[in-house]
């Protein structure tokens, strides 16, 4: 059988050959830093991290924290899942916490009420006609900010060639001036019941899931997917096989744009306001989200999944440190050696691949 | 088999001030393999990236199966039925030969646009199909191309154009970064496309490749054609007098 042992035409389908998928790793990550919170609460809190030791709830599980961890990701992670796409075509988004900021200021614009308390609302940024409007017109005006903003990005990287750090630096910069110039600074506050729903209790997790699994389907099985690992893994072999790849730019650029938009009104309903400084630091929160999560900033590789784990790893940190009562500070310290630990095993990771092959 | 596939006509190409490729004439027929040598520089691959739509050439005609072509990018040309395999491959690193295969033009299940659901099932099977016709040996085409060794990554690039049916294969050094048994392996694919009578331009500095499987060798130097010559009719020395500049054919004479 000589043929077989080198395989006839991939004929053959060895499971022994065919890679661990990457976010098998970060999983183990996510269980280890996991156990090392269970471990350090057992030693110094006297109780468990994510389990349930004082009868407080039905299951075995702290349903409270666990609720916690998801809820405070689940925003940011609206973010991440753009963010990993562009970071997948080998990009960069430095404008999504702006985006994010310019986005509520304006979608909250129409959401507010006519009358709080029985005396016009004090934050009324428009007229009457402004006032009491369907759900749905905030909600379309937020995804019009977006699509205008990643629109602009996407172009401005696929026409004028310049690097995607530069032209979402631009955005970044610009559309927060957008944010503090559409009410003169003042925040925004009173909206409809309808819109305050989307942000209440655990609605933006449900956001948050439901859109991670439509965008993990579209980057696995749709041509927009393969495209856009194409891209990032060789964008001159992606262009020689007839992929438009200023177009797909445009769109994937775009696509990020909405999904902060999306996070930007779930942020503002959650919080009945908006104010210009919302979003601060979310671009670079996302970013690390998906490269905890595996997706290479050099392109072609990562996935929603990865991302998906990454936010997790996150709010797991973030909790963690809450639960241990260790202030604010050390979780950020934490947070950047985190993130550059990231990097390095996605480099280590590389070079290891290119001495095998 | 006098059709002809392919032809230019005073086919130029200026980057600037540079004049790159200079009033090339060339034909090729059906079921012909045609090489093309020259030095580094010679306006090969410019003349190349004409034909297939990479660039834009400055002047000229170029005429497939008798009718004049004008593409506009590199899909164009491969719609039209024009394959090239290039010197730096294009290849995408991170996807799976099937993925690689069928890169910008994939079969689909749904048509949504940009978001149209892709069919694995039939790429995986097609892409099978092409290896074995080929007889190329991968060990598992669902793994990332960049695990691969040189010989298998260009294999696959190969295969790419025999999935396709080209109506003309361009093939831009293909074996020049690989070892023996590799360059073999893709001389042999290059035997098939022959038997299978599908036309074929072969850039190459290999002189003994071109012997080998060459009908014609077309010889540029500093962006002319030189000399065309049958393989029956020269012999390694004679190529290289025309490829270094000792010898020009007498009806290229004023060109040069």
């Amino acid at each position: 059988m000589a043929e077989t042992a080198h395989g006839v035409g991939g004929l053959k389908y060895d499971h022994s050959k065919r890679a661990r998928p990457p976010e098998i790793n970060v999983l183990i990550a996510l269980v280890l830093i996991v156990l090392v919170f269970e471990a350090l609460g057992a030693l110094l809190m006297d109780q468990s991290f994510l389990f349930d030791t004082r009868g407080r709830f039905d299951s075995i599980f702290n349903e409270a924290r666990l609720k916690i961890i998801i809820l405070q990701v689940a925003i940011i992670g609206i973010i991440a899942l753009g963010v990993t796409q562009v970071i997948i075509t080998g990009g960069i988004d430095l404008s999504s916490g702006s985006i994010v900021g310019a986005t509520a200021m304006i979608a909250m614009s129409f959401a507010q009420v006519a009358e709080v308390n029985g005396s016009p609302n004090p934050k009324a940024i428009f007229g009457p006609w402004a006032m009491d409007l369907p759900v749905t017109v905030p909600i379309l005006v937020g995804l019009a900010c977006g699509v205008i903003a990643g629109g602009i990005n996407g172009a401005l990287i696929a026409y004028t060639k310049i690097p995607p750090f530069i032209a979402t630096l631009g955005m970044m910069v610009s559309a927060r001036g957008v944010a503090k110039w559409w009410s003169k600074g003042n925040p925004i506050s009173f909206p409809t019941d309808e819109y305050a729903a989307i942000g209440a209790g655990m609605t933006p997790v449900f956001i948050f899931i439901f859109l991670a699994i439509l965008f993990h389907f579209i980057l696995k099985y749709t041509v927009y997917g393969k495209h856009t690992y194409a891209i990032g893994s060789n964008e001159a072999a992606a262009r020689m096989s007839g992929i438009n790849v200023a177009r797909h730019l445009v769109l994937v650029y775009t696509i990020a744009g909405v999904l902060a938009a999306l996070a930007a009104v779930v942020l503002s309903a959650k919080n009945l306001t908006a104010q210009s400084g919302m979003g601060i630091m979310y671009e670079l929160d996302a970013i690390a989200m998906a490269v905890i999560g595996g997706v290479s900033l050099s392109g072609g590789r990562g996935s929603i999944i990865g991302t998906c784990l990454g936010a997790l790893i996150f709010g797991v940190i973030i909790s963690g440190f809450t639960f241990l009562r260790l202030d604010a500070f050390y979780q950020e310290m934490v947070k950047g050696a985190i993130i550059v630990g990231a990097v390095v095993l996605d480099q280590w990771r590389q070079q290891r691949n290119a001495s095998k092959s | 088999m006098s059709e002809i596939v392919l032809k230019t006509e005073g086919l130029t190409k200026h980057y600037g001030g540079v004049h790159a490729l200079q009033d090339a004439n060339f034909e090729l027929k059906m079921g012909e393999h045609v090489a093309i040598m020259g030095d580094n520089g010679a306006g090969k691959s410019t003349f190349v990236r004409q034909i297939t739509g990479v660039e834009r050439r400055t002047r000229g005609k170029i005429l497939f199966y008798g009718k004049e072509v004008n593409f506009d990018g590199p899909l164009d040309a491969r719609e039209a039925g024009i394959e090239a395999v290039f010197q730096n491959l294009a290849l995408a690193d991170d996807l799976d030969v099937p993925d690689n295969l069928f890169l910008g033009r994939e079969i689909i299940k749904f048509n949504l646009g940009p978001f149209s659901i892709l069919d694995y099932k039939a790429m995986r099977k097609a892409t099978q199909e092409a290896l074995v016709r080929t007889a190329v040996k991968i060990p598992n085409i669902r793994n990332p191309i960049r695990n691969m060794s040189g010989g298998q990554r260009q294999c696959v690039a190969i295969a790419r154009t025999a999935t396709f049916h080209s109506k003309l294969t361009i093939m831009d050094e293909p074996t020049a970064a690989l070892g023996v048994q590799e360059t073999a392996q893709v001389e042999n694919i290059v035997r098939t496309l022959k038997e299978a009578g599908e036309p074929l331009i072969l850039i190459s500095h290999n002189m003994r490749q071109v012997m080998d499987l060459c009908d014609r060798i077309v010889v540029f130097r500093r962006g002319r054609i030189v000399a065309n010559l049958k393989k029956e009719e020269t012999d390694g020395q004679d190529v290289v007098a025309y490829i270094t500049g000792a010898k020009t054919q007498p009806e290229y004479e004023g060109a040069a």
